[in-house]
């Protein structure tokens, strides 16, 4: 998520929006903002902005691809210089992911995470909803899916397998 | 990673460095026998699952190698005996049981290990902070496959039993002190490791496998650089693109 502290300035918190309306590479539905891995933006006095990334995954191979985007994004708007840095902490978690993002998943078939309590278990024991027919009666088919932060599960309602974005 | 600085990556020295070496060789090399997966696994989706184990620990290798020097020499020019991996993580895939019971060992340990660093405020926190989460994951679906191959069919529990036997001998040095993880108590850890461990072979119908696990043949030995007879051509393997091309990139 991207907060504006008192620190931030107003070209800041500008560029943090820009930063964060840049679409995910693997999930274009959703903006980066909505993903909540941009965690700011920073102007430095030689002029060269400063952005803050938090990998969702450590292996995510898209974090290449956001901070390309971003970069572009920022140098289109004027900024002449932009370094995106990646921070790991404090880890991101499926939980800063906007309710806007979440229903934006959903809408595109995606099961969003279940909220779960920081350092908890992986919750298996609340029901996945199918984003196609709405049935909370689907089961896991893998923890594992198409990119790392999916798991694979099927609706026995509908029998459609669908895609979804697993607790972490 | 280019065009992408890292600001928690300043470098580490002395025993914490070659602590971060440990830890980041035992990622980058399970990563690269999981990888070895691709194209021959039995399922698809056991395919995208490891590759998944895989690029997560591949994650966490390049961070932890970064922390050191510079991760593509230290991945890809280093002699087999510089690497600081443990003689568990490998060892061949063998067939899905071997893999299988690899992963249980290895990733219920890992897990423990990067619990413990995420509680500290040592220069592993952050990482282990994040790969805690996701070496969840991993010993979840080790667990799983143990007992669905353990409460299986006769063959499936033969072979996953022979695997846990053959690689028991290398679960020991797990748990020898690494110099730089001082925080670690490895007794300590070593019981919470043969708890949970034992806990799943007891649902899976299976036996903690016996015999030593430890000695003057294993004393630490990947920990020290000396590795076993197939670690060097795997990696002959995962080195060879990078010394024929030196820079190569895609």
């Amino acid at each position: 998520m991207v907060t504006a502290d008192a620190g931030t300035t107003r070209l800041e918190a500008e560029l943090a929006a820009l930063a964060g309306s840049v679409p995910d590479p693997e999930l274009p539905v959703l903006t980066l903002g909505e993903l909540g891995v941009v965690r700011g933006v920073r102007m430095h006095e030689d002029g060269h902005a400063e952005v803050t990334l938090t990998p969702t995954y450590t292996g995510c191979p898209a974090i290449e691809a956001m901070s390309a985007d971003i970069e572009r994004a920022l140098t289109g708007h004027g900024i002449p210089e932009v370094r995106v840095t990646t921070v790991l902490a404090p880890a991101w978690s499926t939980d800063d992911i906007s309710a806007e993002g979440r229903r934006k998943l959903a809408e595109f078939g995606i099961a969003p995470p279940r909220p779960h309590a920081a350092g908890g278990p992986v919750p298996l024991t609340l029901s996945v909803r199918c984003p196609n027919c709405g049935s909370t009666d689907t089961e896991l088919l893998s923890r594992f899916s198409s990119t790392a932060c999916k798991a694979l599960r099927r609706c026995t309602a509908c029998r459609e397998p669908f895609d979804h974005f697993k607790e972490l | 990673m280019t065009g992408t600085d890292t600001t928690d990556t300043a470098r580490l020295t002395g025993a914490t460095a070659a602590a971060a070496l440990a830890l980041g060789d035992d990622a980058l090399i399970l990563s690269h026998r999981l990888g070895e997966w691709a194209g021959h696994a039995p399922v698809l989706e056991e395919e995208v699952a490891l590759a998944n184990i895989a690029l997560d620990l591949l994650g966490q290798a390049r961070i932890l190698l970064s922390l050191v020097g510079d991760e593509d020499e230290l991945a890809f020019l280093r002699e087999e005996r510089s690497f600081r991996n443990l003689q568990l993580v490998e060892q061949p895939n063998g067939d899905f049981a071997h893999t299988i019971a690899r992963q249980l060992y290895f990733s219920f340990y890992q897990h423990e290990v990067y619990g413990e660093l995420a509680r500290g405020d040592g220069p592993f926190a952050p990482l282990a902070a994040k790969a805690v989460k996701e070496t969840a994951y991993h010993r979840d679906h080790a667990e799983q496959w143990t007992l669905r191959l353990g409460d299986g069919t006769e063959e499936s529990r033969s072979r996953m039993r022979a695997a846990l036997d053959a690689l028991w001998k290398f679960t020991g040095e797990m748990f020898q002190p690494v110099d730089g993880l001082d925080g670690l108590d490895p007794a300590a850890l070593e019981q919470r490791w043969l708890a949970a461990l034992t806990g799943v072979l007891d649902r899976a119908g299976l036996d903690l496998p016996q015999g030593p696990r430890t000695g003057a043949w294993a004393a630490g030995a990947g920990r020290q650089g000396l590795h076993t007879e197939s670690f060097g051509r795997m990696v002959a393997e995962m080195q060879h693109l990078h010394r024929s091309h030196p820079g190569a990139s895609w």
